[in-house]
This record gives C-alpha cells, structure tokens and sequence, in this order.
C-alpha cells in the first residue's frame, strides 16, 4: 500500500469515530472535525469548535483535513495563508475541469491569513489575523471570518468583520503600516458569489494542479485528493488544465498575466460574477479580446478610468484602465474592490509587462 | 405577522432574536453613537426577509461600505436630512451601500461623500429607492463618485423623490435593467443628471434634472451583456438650465456631453420625449444621435431607431454649444443652435435606400420650434455636396406610445 493512500484510512476511521460520538452525545474529541459543527445552522463562537487543527497555532490540521496551496494565490496585502479542505468521511467533491470543485454537503474549506514581521523570513514572527471558513451546507455554502486571539490560542467569529492594524517589513526599503481589513458576510459574498450564490474559489483543477510538500513527502493535490477519496472522477494530473504560477519568470508572460487576472479579478469579473455589468470579463478562459478589455471602453468607471479611454491599450500600460486600477490603494479606484489595502507591485510589474508585449 | 417593538428594542435582543432564523417579521433599530456603524454593518447583515432596519436621526461616520443581501428588508432613516450616512473617511469597498437582494426598500435617509458609487443596487428584483438624498457634498468635482443611485442589471426599479448631487458621471444612473420608473426626483450639479442605459422599459417622469452638464440620457453602448436598450418614455420633466462644466474623467462616455445639453437620445430604440419643458440648456435642447466611437460589436446598434420627440416646451437655448460636440453641431447649425437636433446618422444600408417606418425620427412640436437634420452621414459620403435640412415637416409622424411602465412594488403587476 502507497503511503498516500494512509490519509485515507485515518479519515475514514477518525470520521467513523466522530459520528459515534456526536452519535452517542459526547462532545467531539478535540483531534477530530465536529461534522456536527460544519452544518450547523449557527457557527461556533470559536474556531475550535470546528476541530479542524491539532496543533492551531502552528496551523497543524487534524488528520482528514488537507492542507493545500495554489499555483498562483489571490494577492492580500501579501499575507500568508494556509488553506485546508475537508470532506465528510465517504463523500468525495466531484471534478469539475473548469469550476470549482463540486463539494459534498459537510465539506469545509479553510483558510488563515498570517503576517510574518518581515517577508524576508517568512516563517518568523508570524502572527495569525483571521481565519476563514466556507462550510458547504444543504442549502448552499455559509462563510464565516474568524478573529485570531492576541494569545494566538483561538480565533472568535466575526460576522461584521475587523481592521487589524499591520506592520510588515520587507515590502521596501521600510516597515509598512496598514489597517488590514477582516471581511464582514457580505463582504465574503462580494467575492465568492456566482450566479448570486456563494460558491468556493480557490480549489479549481487548473489552480490545483501541482505538487504540494506532504508529510508524507511531495505529491500532485489533485492526485493525492483523489487517492485520499476527497475527489472523484478527476483524471491524471497530466490531462488537467493547469495555470502557471504568475511569479515564475520561466513561464509564457501572456499565460502568467492571464492566471494573475484568472485569480485576482475572474471571481467578479465574469459573465456569473458580481462584475457582470461591466462586460470585463477575466476568466483564464475567455477567449474575446474585447471582453479581455483590449480596446475595450469602459462603462462604469467613474473616477477609476484614471482618463484613460481603454481597459487595455495595446502597447500602452500607462494608457490601460486596467493598471490604474490595480496601482491604485485608493477606494473607489482600486481594484479589487475588497480583500486589499495595499498594491501587487509585483502584478503591476508583470501586467505592465504582458500590455507592453500586445500589438 | 408582524411584530413590531413599540420602543426601539436593544439591538442585543434584536439581534439575537433574527439572528438564528426567528420566524416573525422585527424592527430593529439603530442609533448613533459609540459603534453605531458596526450595529448597523450587523443589523444589514443579520437582518431576516420581512424584517425594518430603523436607522435613528443622526449622522453616521461610515469607515467602510455598507451591503445588504437579505430578501424583503426595509432600511428606513429618518429623513434625508436627519439620518445621514458620511461615508468621508471610507477606506473600502466599491459603493457606499450595495445591494444584491430582491424586494428591498431604501427610503428617508442621506448617503454622502461615498468615495465610489452611493447607493448601488445588483441583479435585484423589485428594489425601491425612495426619499433619499445622495450627495457630494464638495460640490462637482472629478474626485467625486461616479454614480449616485446607482440600479445595474436589476429588473423592477422605482426611483421616487430622490436628491443626487455631485455626481462626476449620472446622478441617478440605471443600467442594463429593465422595468423601470424614475420619477418625482432631482438632479442637480452631476455630470448626467439622469441616464438610462442599456435598459428596457422605463418611464421618466415628473423630474428636474438642473444645473447637470447634461440632464436626461438615454442610452445604449456596445460591449454589454444587456444591449438594445428600448421602450423609454420621458415625459413632463424640467430640463432647465444644465450648466455645469463637464467634470467627468476621461475615457468615461459622459465625457463627451457638453455642457447645455438638455435630453440626450442615443443608439436606442422607441424613445418617446413629450411634455417635457426645456429652457436654459445652451448646447442643444434634444440632440438625437449615433454612437460616436469605434467598437468592435456585431451586435450592437449604434443608431437610434424610432424616436418621438412632440409636445414639449421650448425656452431659449442652443446660446452658447459647449465642447467638441456642440463645436461639430453649430458648425453646422450655426448658433443659436436649434432646439432639437438630428446628428442624421443612418446605417450605410439604410443611406442608400430606406428606413422602415418603426425606426424612424419624427417630430411633432409646436409652431416655432426649431430643427436640424446635420446629415453627418452625408458629410461623411459626399464631402463634394451636402447640407444640413431644417425642414421640421419632413419629420411629421408619431409612434406608438408605449405601455406605462407597471411595478409590483407600485400597485402594478
């Protein structure tokens, strides 16, 4: 027997375990996810109750609970994040080559954003802000932000959201100070909303698509979640789509900028997204150069138009709406909207890059 | 049923009675001071369908946008001067209040200073705005917010008695929605005072749209999910005196208004402007218009089809045509330009046979109304021999009036 497939067996037993208990009354056992938790109708006041950690301060997950990571992240004022899924013990999310995953109803997708003091050592000094939970439920998927403690013990559930004052080294040349923002429901929904629905973004085939560092040792997320019984009916990791990690310089420009938008801008900017009316639309897959923004005026603009007339100007980044907006820290200009105070220079830089490179 | 607190009720209790699916209908109140954006962040967010969110007199400091996604919520201020939303030291957010569900009334309270959008409602159905007052309190500048009340892709809009000022694009804007009233309203110092834009089935009615750069658009742009806008009825307004220098940022279409425009029709179809009274607009009363701009659309339109313009009242006008825009009409019209202008744009096709019936430009005003047909079209294809006609006769005809527009939030189905 593979050693992936151990993940497995552990879920299943400690999953088997857990509906004993809830079964039988007890309280769930603290090294087990509370499936009573995830579909509750209230969430729990602390993020222990959903016993997704073993170890919470070192975001160490229970078994049954996968850790995973993205080829290219959503940018948060360059916060680290940790991101865990969890599917209820024989059920398994159904593959899906374009959209996120379809998640079986008890599943729970978890992500906490930490800030390292500099990000020059970013496994030092890390303090965790807030932790984020989308718990799928019957009638659709909840999302919920929680509030890490000052002691870094527990975090509480926020439903209006929070400002976190940060400093972060390693931006420049000094310390930057800056109010990060927790999101309130709604705020969660200003993202994670298609067709009006809250739906998951992150855990797609193409973002998915890579190697991640078990403890078991390296292996393909798509592959090892398969092998784990998470998710069914995903081919070989080699016949899915894959996006490149838009800071790998080794990688096609046009296809980076593409992932970049995919990830950072598609989640509103598609023809099911909150950003329907502005008929920009960023999908990794869209294929109309207009609606891409090239040549493209803009509808809704306002005061973000910078007085540039194109989304995207051919050759021309200081004439693109699209790099005003994704400069700018200002609200009412920037973009996105929500979810940072602080600009991707690094995107800039590489946006610049591919508008500089069309003809 | 419906439960209604005599006293504002502890927003504690509110809470916690809507908070975990209570079955009845509650008020739940909101006063200012110590946390009062955060309670009122909470009492949108936690409030259940059927249920009033009060917001008392006072003014609120707002530090991020306000959103409200429940179904058949009332949010009620207490006046548009009494309960004031300051959204001056907003840090986040897109709009200074979003709303993406159905059946949600908005009524007596003040929006100011939001730094995007004021008060912007998404893909709802049935969504009121009553009794509001959206301002930048700054007066017009480019800095300011683009939309004031701002219904996009929404179907069932009333807009009544509502105040817009400072908006840098349309002061109250709708937008690829249809089923549309907008009435009993004023716009005043915004860029457009009043747009209608990609959308099906509006009435317009009882407004004043002043002191705007330009006071009633209507229309239709390429590259949109909802295109072909059509049935607009912009009827008993006053267009008066909209002379505001155009302060929108550039690459924004309401940049290209001049100042002095009065109604504005463009690439629509069945636009119906009547008893309208028009006086002070010093570009042009009613300019009747293509599309200016390249676009890469096949499915767009870019030429209005079917418009009539009859019964309104004309005061002075056409005295001073602002812009590159009213440059290209008066050098054509000269000046005074006339009170209704046709840009003459046809499609090509169209040029060089007929324009069915429906699609036509008719006008029927009062004897001394004054016309031009610019023929730009001809400009275009026959630099060697055209002229402008201001032969107001050869427009004679009517359309078909549409249905009044009928909601279900209105006493209408």
């Amino acid at each position: 027997m593979s050693r992936q497939r151990m993940p497995f067996v552990s879920r299943t037993i400690l999953g088997v375990a857990a509906a004993l208990a809830a079964f039988l009354g007890f309280t769930s056992p603290s090294h087990a996810v509370s499936d009573e938790a995830i579909t509750a109708d209230r969430p729990p006041q602390l993020l222990s109750g959903f016993g997704f950690f073993s170890d919470a301060r070192a975001q160490a997950p229970v078994d049954g609970v996968i850790p995973y990571d993205l080829n290219t992240p959503l940018f948060s004022d360059h916060a680290r994040k940790h991101r865990f899924v969890y599917v209820p013990a024989g059920k398994a999310a159904a593959y899906d080559a374009t959209e996120a995953f379809a998640f079986p109803v008890g599943s729970a997708l978890i992500k906490t954003f930490a800030f390292p003091a500099n990000l020059d050592a970013p496994d030092e000094n890390v303090r965790l802000i807030e932790t984020r939970v989308l718990l799928r439920h019957e009638d659709g998927w909840q999302a919920w932000a929680y509030l890490w403690n000052e002691d870094q013990a527990d975090a509480v559930l926020k439903i209006a959201g929070a400002k976190v004052p940060v400093t972060l080294s390693g931006i420049g040349k000094d310390p930057v100070s800056f109010t990060y923002s927790v999101p309130n429901k709604n705020q969660c929904k200003g993202c994670h909303a298609l067709s009006g629905e809250i739906s998951p973004l992150g855990p797609k085939a193409r973002n998915l698509n890579r190697d991640y560092d078990y403890p078991e040792g390296a292996h393909n997320q798509l592959a090892f979640w398969s092998d784990a019984g998470a998710l069914a009916g995903a081919p070989a990791p080699e016949d899915a789509p894959a996006v490149p990690d838009s800071r790998d310089e080794m990688a096609p420009l046009e296809a980076r900028a593409r992932a970049w938008l995919d990830v950072n801008c598609a989640h509103c900017h598609r023809r099911e997204g909150p950003a329907s009316n502005s008929g920009l639309f960023l999908t990794f897959g869209e294929r109309d150069p207009v609606a891409l923004g090239i040549g493209k005026r803009p509808v809704a603009a306002g005061r973000g138009s910078g007085d540039r007339a194109f989304d995207v100007k051919p050759g021309d980044p200081d004439g693109s709406i699209l790099i005003h907006r994704v400069e700018s820290t200002e609200p009412g200009v920037m973009m996105p909207e929500l979810g940072r105070v602080l600009a991707d220079h690094d995107a800039v830089k590489l946006l610049r890059e591919w508008i500089s490179s069309l003809r | 049923m419906f439960l209604q607190a005599t006293k504002p009720i502890g927003f504690a209790a509110a809470l916690t009675f809507s908070l975990w699916g209570g079955a009845f209908a509650a008020e739940i109140t909101v006063e200012p001071g110590e946390g009062a954006s955060e309670k009122l962040l909470e009492a949108l967010i936690m409030a259940q369908p059927g249920d009033t969110v009060m917001i008392a007199e006072g003014r609120y400091e707002l530090t991020d946008g306000l959103s409200l996604d429940v179904d058949d919520v009332t949010v009620r201020g207490a006046g548009t001067d009494r309960t004031v939303l300051s959204f001056k030291g907003q840090t986040g957010s897109g709009e200074g209040l979003l709303v993406t569900s159905d059946r949600v009334v908005l009524e007596d309270f003040a929006v100011e200073d939001s730094k995007g959008d004021g008060v912007k409602s998404k893909g709802s159905d049935q969504i009121t705005f009553r009794n509001l007052r959206v301002e930048w309190t700054g007066g017009p500048k480019a800095e300011n917010g683009a939309y004031g009340v701002y219904p996009v892709s929404s179907k069932n809009v009333l807009i009544d008695g509502v105040t817009v000022r400072g908006a840098s694009d349309a002061g109250i804007y709708v937008g690829q929605s249809e089923n549309i009233i907008v009435r009993n309203s004023l716009a005043e110092y915004n860029v457009a005072g009043i747009e209608i834009e990609n959308s099906f089935r509006a009435d317009v009615h009882g407004n004043v749209a002043t002191h705007n750069t330009g006071g009633i658009l209507v229309f239709d742009l390429p590259n949109l999910p909802v295109q072909g806008g059509h049935d607009i009825r912009v009827f008993d307004n006053e267009v008066v005196d909209n002379d505001t220098p155009n302060f929108a940022p550039e690459g924004n279409i309401v940049a290209i208004v001049p100042k002095g425009m009065g109604i504005m029709v463009m690439a629509n179809r069945n636009v119906h402007v009547f008893d309208n009274k028009l006086d002070g607009n010093a570009t042009a009363h009613v300019l009747i218009a293509a599309y200016p701009n390249d676009y890469e659309d096949e499915n767009y339109v870019f030429v209005p089809r079917g418009v009539y313009v009859h019964d309104n009242s004309y005061g002075e006008g056409g005295f001073e045509p602002d812009g590159e825009v009213g440059k290209t009409i008066s050098d054509v019209s000269g000046t005074p330009v006339p009170d209704i202008v046709w840009d003459g744009v046809t499609t090509i096709p169209e040029y060089f046979s007929w324009t069915a019936s429906e699609n036509g430009v008719y006008v029927d005003e009062a004897e001394g109304t004054t016309f031009v047909n610019l023929k730009m079209i001809s400009q275009l294809l026959l630099p060697w021999g055209w002229w402008p006609s201001t032969d107001i006769a050869a427009h004679a005809g009517s359309l078909p009036e549409p249905e009044p527009v009928k909601l279900p939030q209105d006493g209408g189905a």
